[in-house]
């Protein structure tokens, strides 16, 4: 957002001795306006795919099988045993996880409590109770889509706990722990919005939304059955962020304020949105499948078997309760986590 | 203004005085067409044509020509004077009263937008109960905003870069109050829409009515430095007139001694005090003009440049304060080694200390620099209680660090209470310096107001005067 006032700041600086201050002033805004919330805009990240793999995504995450990766979700036999990475947060007395502040039922702040929580939030307390003895003692910082690696690997984060699909791609960047979610690609839409069934020919001539880089923009891309999807300069600096937005939640509001006719995104977040707005529904049925994973820095393997240690006794009941809180209403229907694979 | 109508005639009497040069050098061309010409005609001109080769060929003839062309001369200096000094008057009244607020409100209007979105984001820190005092913050920005630009409105002529960005500014601040109010609703409900429509609006902020502002901020300072320019442009061919005007009657007068061995003829004296006074009096209203527009350039017009770039640079410093809490600090900065955020606090911070240090330097006096210090004291309390809060916040006390940065009022102690005093000592700076400039730039046009008027009185007084001398001479030949 900043990026649309360098050039006006550059020219008009030039133009004018001391009108630097108002230029320093039209930074300051960009910083203010986009960065102040910049931390909220990556919602979508479950969906975003960083690397450029035609059609990412869990589904077709199957089909590349026959390439370097089988099964992506396939993680370290779970173990207590201490090492390094455990010793160091111990040491520290707190454990640090990036997660979401803006993916309702996931990992959001309440605005009354001021307080993170969702089921994202539940398990990563699970997790510091497991290592620390109090599911106090976790420092939780909101991560950017974007930073998401870069903060596992400079060692600001320990774990990431934040809507994370676990594909071939990121595999390369960082260690997932077991699936503990099964989402998909789905379609939402208001409810009066009849005529659009689902993921199919319905959203021939409709604008769609997705968030930028999401695998929900790269399905459309593959195939969108005729619906608008994509922005005058998608991609660069001068994207008009009216179709493609940064966030998965930004395009609800584009929704209601009618904007776009649809939105595509994870399931699991969509049912986010149609919980804050009882005017819209989810339509038609997931067309791709996707696994969450905690995700932590590549070669702490204590970590990750920690971690798994975990999983494997919260499928046994929290889970199930953390379900119930956070996710039954928006997302009826599933039965219990998806079963870990070990390598 | 009675000489206007009076300049019409100058360049027409000059026609008929010249006029017997060319038959006089071409006696037979008139005579090349008499067939066309009627007869009455051809003998009107005949006529006029004589009398003026006899008037210039006899001494009171040319002593009616010489009072006529010296009477013009001294009116044309008068009216030209006048209407020069008169457009740089209404320059230099423009630069007081229209164009400089005008570019002070523009700069206000941006100014007032950027903390409306800063407040507006910062309130969503607080949680779903925004502050009272940050909402009276986010109204007081809007309305500042929308009054300036009714005003700006008012001022401009309706077509021209400011009427198009203004017209963009008014359509799009209610679609941005818009905005908020909904991101307000959605926070009021728990939902986390609220940041979806915060984000919206302050990109709608950031994309288009910032850069509108800026360049409606940008039209007016260039407007500002036209009316500074054509103020203080020397009035050249008033000058150059009453040069001419001044060396044409020494000639008479020095015509008339070598004719007459009088010295002193009253009323060409008269006619040359009264040159004499226009051109000094037009030399001194301008050197001090002049001298009241660069003061006012030096001491108010940079003045208030930095001081405005020091209001915002504490405004960047707070909002990027702020994010340090939104993003919980994981948020690095390009090299991945520092936050983000902190790193620009630190440069805005840096930047505001330079400007405060400047803008210390350029006050011309002690009521200059007092907000100026009390700006600089306050920034030095607000970097140690940052320091306080990063600590906690480094330590793990997100809730104690929030306590030290948003802050109740009562506490007292917070960073937020430190930018509202560094803001508000910058605003009395801010008003300081605009009253000098407002001074000095007065004194510039106060100095060019009885010009236009006492000229074209002198002027009228002096061709009196030169009329009155010639016809004395006249009168001896009656």
């Amino acid at each position: 957002m900043p990026n649309g006032a360098y050039p006006l700041v550059r020219r008009t600086a030039q133009r004018f001795r001391g009108w630097g201050g108002v230029a320093a002033m039209a930074v300051a805004c960009g910083l203010t306006a986009s960065l102040t919330l910049l931390p909220l805009a990556h919602g979508g990240d479950a969906a975003a795919v960083p690397g450029t793999h035609g059609g990412a995504g869990i589904g077709t995450g199957v089909q590349i099988k026959a390439d370097t990766c089988e099964k992506p979700w396939a993680s370290l036999t779970p173990s207590s045993a201490d090492g390094p990475s455990i010793e160091a947060i111990k040491q520290r007395g707190k454990l640090v996880v990036g997660v979401d502040q803006s993916s309702y039922r996931w990992g959001y702040r309440n605005p009354e409590t001021r307080a993170l929580e969702g089921f994202d939030i539940e398990l990563a307390r699970a997790v510091a109770k497991d290592i620390l003895g109090s599911e106090d003692a976790v420092i939780f910082r909101a991560i950017p889509t974007n930073q998401r690696i870069a903060a596992l690997d400079s060692g600001k984060v320990d774990l990431v706990v934040r809507t994370m699909t676990i594909n071939c791609k990121r595999i390369q960047q960082v260690a997932f722990s077991t699936a503990y979610f099964q989402a998909g690609q789905q379609v939402l839409a208001p409810k009066l919005a009849k005529d659009i069934t689902g993921y199919d020919t319905s959203l021939k001539g409709k604008r769609v939304c997705t968030a930028e880089g999401s695998t929900a923009y790269e399905a459309l891309e593959e195939n969108s059955f005729g619906a608008l999807f994509k922005d005058e300069g998608d991609g660069t600096k001068d994207d008009k962020d009216l179709l493609t937005v940064p966030n998965q939640l930004d395009c609800l509001a584009r929704l209601q304020m009618g904007e776009v006719d649809a939105v595509v995104t994870d399931n699991a977040l969509a049912a986010g949105q149609a919980a804050q707005d009882p005017a819209v529904e989810l339509k038609g049925r997931p067309f791709t499948t996707e696994f969450y994973g905690v995700a932590a820095k590549l070669g702490n393997d204590d970590l990750v078997r920690r971690v798994n240690q975990v999983l494997v006794r919260y499928r046994q009941g929290p889970w199930q309760r953390a379900y119930k809180d956070w996710l039954e209403k928006d997302l009826p229907g599933i039965t219990g986590p998806p079963p870990p694979l070990y390598k | 203004m009675t000489h206007p109508p009076n300049a019409p005639a100058a360049p027409a009497a000059p026609g008929p005085a010249r006029a017997p040069a060319r038959p006089a050098g071409v006696p037979a061309q008139p005579a090349a067409a008499p067939a066309a010409a009627p007869a009455a005609g051809r003998g009107a001109w005949a006529v006029g044509r004589e009398r003026l080769r006899v008037a210039t060929t006899t001494e009171p003839g040319r002593l009616q020509i010489l009072g006529a062309v010296l009477a013009l001369l001294v009116v044309a200096f008068g009216a030209v004077t006048a209407l020069q000094v008169d457009d740089r008057a209404t320059a230099a009244d423009d630069v007081v009263s229209r164009s400089q607020p005008l570019s002070a409100d523009a700069a206000a209007i941006y100014r007032s937008l950027a903390d409306a979105d800063t407040t507006a984001a910062s309130g969503f820190l607080a949680g779903t109960l925004e502050p009272e005092e940050s909402r009276k913050r986010y109204d007081r920005d809007i309305a500042t905003a929308a009054r300036l630009l009714v005003k700006a409105a008012a001022s401009t002529d309706g077509s021209g870069e400011s009427a198009r960005e203004i017209a963009t500014l008014n359509e799009q601040l209610p679609r941005y109050t818009g905005l908020i109010e909904r991101a307000r609703a959605a926070n009021r409900q728990g939902l986390p829409l609220g940041g979806a429509y915060l984000r919206y609006a302050s990109q709608q902020m950031t994309s288009t009515l910032l850069p509108a502002a800026e360049r409606l901020y940008a039209a007016e300072t260039v407007h500002l430095q036209e009316d500074d320019e054509s103020a203080r442009t020397w009035p050249f061919l008033s000058l150059g007139l009453g040069l001419l005007v001044l060396a044409a009657l020494v000639w008479a007068q020095r015509r008339n001694y070598t004719r007459t061995h009088r010295v002193f003829n009253h009323g060409l004296l008269a006619a040359s005090a009264a040159a004499v006074v226009v051109v000094l009096w037009l030399l001194a209203a301008h050197t001090i003009a002049r001298a009241g527009l660069d003061s006012a350039r030096a001491h108010g017009q940079e003045s208030l440049q930095v001081l405005n770039s020091a209001r915002i640079s504490s405004l960047t410093a707070r909002a990027n304060e702020n994010l340090t809490l939104v993003a919980r600090g994981a948020v690095l900065t390009e090299d991945g080694k520092n936050d983000k955020y902190e790193a620009e606090y630190t440069s805005s911070m840096g930047a505001l200390t330079d400007a405060l240090a400047t803008a210390r330097e350029w006050a011309d006096d002690d009521a200059g620099r007092g907000p100026v210090d009390e700006a600089a004291t306050r920034t030095a309390e607000w970097k140690q209680r940052h320091k306080d809060a990063r600590a906690k916040d480094e330590a793990g006390d997100f809730d104690g660090a929030l306590g030290l940065i948003v802050g109740s009022k009562e506490s007292g102690r917070s960073t937020g209470q430190s930018f509202d005093q560094v803001d508000a000592a910058l605003e009395r700076a801010l008003a300081h310096e605009q009253a000098e400039f407002t001074r000095s730039a007065a004194d510039a046009r106060d100095a060019l107001t009885a010009l236009p008027l006492g000229a074209a009185a002198l002027g009228i007084l002096g061709a009196a005067g030169a009329v009155l001398g010639i016809n004395r001479r006249l009168s001896e030949y009656r």
